[in-house]
């Protein structure tokens, strides 16, 4: 009496079938409200020319410079907005009785946490080419190869990867869509205490460290680095001095953390 | 001939926190019927749907759904079950299509998109398929929610509360769907608030009350145990003991006075009382009668009369639905 069904449950095979099924539903959801997805786009370049040009004009560093310093702070500090949208959409979902349907389904349970992020991570890849081309018209430029280049959009969507886990988690933790909202909004201060704005040579030294200490640094220098747009400071914090290998440990460390947390938080519903 | 059950459960027991919200929930519910979950807001009902859906894992007691082990085969429920509630929903970002063909992909139904026409048609949302579902009206949306639930047919469907809130012509087509899946041989547990819905469509009714089945029954059962709620409101109030003697002698139940409004009422425990039998004996009484009435019982009065009189005056009961507040004000005769 059963519809005809095909395909395998369980297993690896049925989490990336399942995985694939959610990174559509999210696709689809982009497409089908396209007006969110330009708003959030803008903001990183609205950012990109408000601090290029009057941060840039206060500070000892040249404009030019500044602005292409600015640019892989202003990739990362977006990346790291993946908490906000990981958070909200992990909520909403929680919230409007979207997660508690899957969970009814038989889908494998890391499937519906998977899809969210990886469709983030492919939004994001979008979001970044319009801010590398207003870059480049405001003076950033690649200077450390394509090979540096290509490894810097890497780690910067590996990054990307990461915290839409810490945002998923956080999401079906509080399962409260207008709290998720503020709390994500309090998110936008992270960049604020690293180096993805300003150097941090010019701070207080306790708050250096903090903010040497915040993954958005190291990611940031190393994203500095790869694309040849400063040098790697050498008297940094630990994390900063070696910030390729250390940015790579802090997203294995997050997603160590937060990927089997995330799994778990959806499989059980918290109850 | 064996009946073999589509859910059974023994002791089921959840809390949250201090609040004990089931306290060893027996339900057996037959394959291929369909069984009404009717009890107030916070008997428990929600709970036990959530519970029977893998939703939740019970604190104690077991049960098996579709024939299998709710907590030890949880993947293989999931297979075999729909769930259709004001919690689990579709995502109102995408349209009513793209739902359906998701659930359908993710129930590894292998011509996806056209049972998703055919679910489609089914419910009439043909020509809203592509609007995003969150502009919906009320009941096309719980219809969709209703397809989604059917995308693989399940052996056993559960439905929450199906009606809240709608309409009596989109309250209708649920009812009707609901009647055409059981004809189909599909097992449903429906939960509501409402005993005319419960009447309408269920085989058995489980009464829920403080977290137990504290009845069960078919409707008729049920009604013949409980009766109409027979009330006379007399010209002075003087007259209102004798009209209670009478009201006593024939419902068989204690009436219940309000000296105000000079009216008096109780629930009939004999299913055989006409309103012109009520109003002969008023009358013969000498019971100066301005007005009398034989309506029948209200989820209140089926509480009052099943649950001990308890159901629906300890903070329990502030959701039933039907009631219409025809206890208010009313105190036991001595």
């Amino acid at each position: 009496m059963s519809t005809a069904t095909t395909g395998p449950y369980g297993s690896a095979h049925g989490l990336a079938y399942d995985g694939a099924a959610m990174l559509g539903r999210q696709l689809r959801r982009v497409r089908n409200n396209p007006g969110l997805l330009i708003l959030t786009q803008t903001m990183p370049i609205t950012m990109l020319l408000f601090f290029g040009y009057v941060f840039g004009s206060a500070l000892a560093m040249p404009g030019e410079e500044y602005r292409a310093f600015l640019v892989p702070g202003l990739l990362v500090a977006t990346a790291a907005n993946g908490i906000m949208t990981g958070m909200f959409q992990a909520a909403q979902d929680t919230h409007r009785g979207v997660t508690d349907r899957l969970r009814t389904l038989p889908v494998s349970r890391a499937a519906v946490p998977l899809g969210q992020s990886v469709a983030d991570v492919l939004v994001t890849a979008a979001g970044t080419v319009p801010v590398l081309l207003v870059g480049l018209a405001v003076g950033w430029r690649v200077e450390g190869g394509a090979l540096g280049a290509a490894g810097a959009v890497g780690l910067l969507l590996l990054f990307r990867f990461a915290t839409t886990w810490i945002g998923i988690f956080l999401g079906l933790l509080t399962r409260n869509e207008e709290a998720a909202g503020q709390l994500g909004g309090a998110t936008f201060v992270l960049p604020l205490l690293s180096n993805a704005y300003i150097p941090t040579d010019g701070l207080p030294g306790w708050l250096r460290t903090v903010a040497e200490w915040n993954p958005i640094s190291a990611v940031t220098t190393a994203l500095r680095d790869l694309f040849g747009n400063a040098p790697v400071p050498q008297d940094a914090a630990w994390p900063v001095t070696h910030p390729v290998a250390r940015s790579l440990a802090w997203c294995a460390v997050l997603l160590a953390v937060f990927v089997p947390l995330a799994v778990r938080r959806y499989a059980h519903g918290g109850r | 001939m064996t009946t073999t059950y589509a859910v059974l459960s023994e002791g089921l027991e959840k809390r949250f926190g201090t609040v004990h919200a089931l306290r060893g929930l027996d339900l057996a519910v037959a394959e291929g019927t369909v069984c009404g979950l009717l009890g107030p807001n916070g008997a428990g009902k929600t709970t036990a749907v959530r519970l029977l859906t893998t939703l939740l894992r019970p604190d104690a007691g077991s049960a098996r759904v579709a024939g299998h082990d709710l907590v030890r085969e949880a993947a293989a429920v999931r297979r075999r079950i729909g769930v259709t509630g004001q919690y689990a929903s579709v995502d109102g970002d995408l349209t009513g299509r793209q739902n359906l063909r998701l659930f359908a992909r993710l129930h590894r139904v292998r011509d996806a998109a056209a049972r998703t026409d055919a679910l489609l048609d089914r419910f009439g949302l043909t020509d809203a398929a592509d609007r995003p579902a969150a502009t919906l009206s009320g009941g096309m949306r719980r219809r969709l929610d209703l397809a989604a639930s059917l995308v693989r047919r399940p052996d056993v469907l559960f439905l929450d509360e199906p009606t809240t809130g709608l309409d009596p012509a989109s309250r209708n087509r649920i009812w009707d769907a609901v009647r055409a899946l059981k004809a189909d041989g599909t097992t449903v547990l429906l939960t509501t608030q409402y005993l005319e819905e419960a009447d309408r469509l269920a085989d058995d009714i489980a009464l829920v009350d403080r977290g137990r089945v504290a009845h069960t029954g078919s409707p008729a059962e049920l009604k013949a145990l409980v009766g109409a709620y027979a009330e006379a409101v007399v010209a002075d109030r003087d007259a209102l003991a004798r009209a209670a003697a009478v009201l006593d002698r024939v419902t068989g139940a204690a009436p219940a006075l309000d000296h105000e409004r000079r009216t008096v009422g109780a629930v009939s425990t004999d299913p055989t009382l006409t309103l012109p039998r009520l109003v002969r004996e008023l009358d013969a009484a000498g019971v100066p009668l301005v007005d009398a009435s034989l309506r029948p019982p209200t989820l209140d009065d089926v509480f009052l009369r099943l649950t001990d009189g308890n159901g629906s005056d300890d903070g329990n009961g502030n959701g039933n639905g039907n009631g219409n507040g025809s206890n208010d004000g009313r105190e036991l005769a001595a």
